[in-house]
């Protein structure tokens, strides 16, 4: 039979963003695939060399909607680097936490539109009611639903108050007894696990030859976690460790992000019984010194990075993102090829697409 | 209508003559006031049936697609107002823009906006999709959507709430009673 090309995207169910896989097909088998990404390009690092530093910081949060909250904090982690401030001990906590407060709404996002494509919109409609609850808190903590716009440099806007710890620790108990539920959705449901196992092996290395990190790279079981490996805030006062799974194909990907939803509730509790008194802000200079500051984090996607060049001026230099989907979008052709048309959409939805962040 | 050719019909090809033939039955219609009549008469049930059951185009395009999905969920439940998302264009008949529109979308959301059907409308939701918003002085952001389409409601918003985005579709609502289209939709 004759081989084809289809182009899935720019306006496909599949995408989950805005971009386009090309997959050449003999049949119903895809022989080769490109992804072809830029459609939301926007010039996010020339833009920002024309904006004071504290206004990147909303910029920065538009740069992912799904996980906005732990851009922002890594941009004021590079100023910080930059301008040698140091943060308050209460801020770095506080940090944390609304860091893993991020990862699970990112997480729940996720489950939400993965659900669909495998042809269950109960899941969608249960992960999106418990992200419903994760909004309120940040609501309550920031004032806004997506874009917080709440780090500061050189700390957090406004220290938390106690209802908001009470709600917080409520919201968590109610959401541990929540994820039972999916996983009686998905993980006992043979139709869910038929699809998922199996597919799609991602050896380890391969994965580090692409430069695959955070969980997708975790499901090929290697042990890799930038809160581990280069700890920044206050992780390594906290009892958590990174959750990897041997397998390498679609499931070990979807335990590995599951397993971290219930890791984060642990690190939540135990940073709130951790968490000191204090000041949470301190004032940042107006103008950077000349020099570089760069900070490194564990994105819900993986490892994203921002490097400043500051020229003594009130505007960084330079700014560059290194944003973790862009390179594990490289590893889509090794995923997708020799795999059949149907499957793609679960093997893309599992590597959690957000395109802001990748075509900046 | 030129009645003049009438006399000529037989030795028309068949393409002029089924022009022709169109031209004259609507001319007839709109001379006579059949046309208004049955307009008048069921415009109505048209646009009843058009504002309670408005399907968007299922196109995340940034930030505002994730409260559009948020709006489609448990606690906001657009579907309440009649807001079913489907997947292809052909099957819609609301083009819901959220998100910035770059160079490289444009021809394509031109084009998906082409491929739905008649009647439809376009909700530009957000400030991207409004008026460039934070990215105004971007080298590769379309400044609005209504550069390129006709737009019939605007939802501020960086990123719109979904109760805000409810609220346009129940304005859209509003805006198609009002238009009263009929049976004839192109006058």
């Amino acid at each position: 039979m004759a081989k084809m090309w289809i182009n899935m995207g720019p306006q496909h169910p599949m995408t989950h963003g805005l971009w386009n896989l090309r997959i050449e097909v003999d049949g119903e088998t895809v022989t080769n695939s490109e992804p072809v990404i830029g459609y939301l390009h926007r010039g996010w690092e020339k833009m920002v060399e024309d904006r004071t530093y504290p206004q990147i910081i909303p910029m920065a949060d538009r740069l992912c909607y799904g996980s906005s909250y732990t851009w922002s904090h890594v941009y004021c982690l590079a100023v910080e680097d930059l301008m040698e401030l140091e943060v308050p001990e209460r801020a770095k906590y506080i940090r944390v936490i609304a860091d893993e407060l991020q990862r699970i709404a990112s997480h729940l996002m996720w489950l939400a539109a993965i659900g669909p494509d495998l042809g269950n919109l109960t899941i969608f409609l249960y992960a999106m009611r418990e992200r419903e609850l994760f909004m309120d808190l940040f609501q309550s903590l920031c004032g806004a639903r997506m874009t917080y716009n709440y780090t500061r440099i050189g700390g957090v806007r406004n220290d938390t108050t106690p209802e908001w710890e009470r709600d917080l620790v409520r919201t968590l108990d109610f959401f541990e007894k929540r994820m039972v539920e999916y996983e009686d959705l998905v993980d006992r449901n043979v139709v869910f696990r038929m699809r998922m196992e199996g597919l799609a092996p991602l050896s380890a290395a391969d994965a580090i030859n692409l430069g695959v990190t955070g969980p997708s790279l975790r499901g090929s079981g290697v042990d890799f976690d930038v809160r581990q490996d280069d700890p920044y805030e206050v992780y390594e006062n906290l009892d958590w460790h990174p959750c990897v799974q041997p397998d390498c194909d679609v499931y070990a990907r979807y335990r590995v992000r599951m397993d971290e939803m219930r890791m984060s509730v642990q690190i939540i509790r135990d940073a709130l019984k951790k968490m000191p008194k204090g000041p949470v802000r301190v004032k940042p200079p107006r103008y950077a010194p000349e020099g570089t500051g760069m900070a490194r984090m564990e994105d819900p996607r993986g490892e994203s990075l921002m490097y400043v060049i500051g020229d003594g001026t009130e505007k960084p230099f330079r700014l560059k993102v290194r944003s973790p989907f862009f390179v594990t979008l490289s590893a889509a052709p090794v995923m997708v090829n020799g795999c059949k048309v149907a499957d793609v959409p679960s093997i893309m939805g599992m590597i959690d697409v957000c395109m802001g962040e990748t075509d900046r | 209508m030129d009645l003049s050719l009438f006399p000529n019909a037989i030795a028309m090809t068949i393409d002029e003559f089924k022009a022709w033939s169109h031209e004259v039955v609507d001319e007839l219609g709109r001379s006579s006031g059949i046309k208004r009549l049955v307009d008048k008469a069921t415009a109505p049930i048209w646009s009843w049936a058009q504002r309670n059951s408005l399907h968007p185009l299922h196109f995340g395009i940034a930030c505002c697609a994730l409260e559009m999905a948020a709006a489609s969920a448990p606690r906001f439940d657009a579907e309440r107002v009649g807001v079913v998302y489907r997947s292809s264009p052909r099957q819609t008949d609301v083009l819901l823009v959220n998100g910035w529109v770059t160079k490289k979308l444009r021809p394509a959301l031109r084009r998906l906006y082409e491929e739905i059907p008649d009647p439809k409308w376009v909700v530009a939701m957000g400030e991207c999709a409004i008026s460039g918003g934070p990215w105004y002085d971007s080298y590769n952001v379309v400044q609005g959507v209504d550069t390129f389409i006709p737009v019939d409601i605007y939802i501020p918003g960086c990123p719109s709430r979904p109760e805000a985005m409810i609220d346009g579709f129940l304005k859209l609502q509003e805006k198609i009673k009002v238009e009263q289209q009929g049976t004839f939709l192109d006058d």
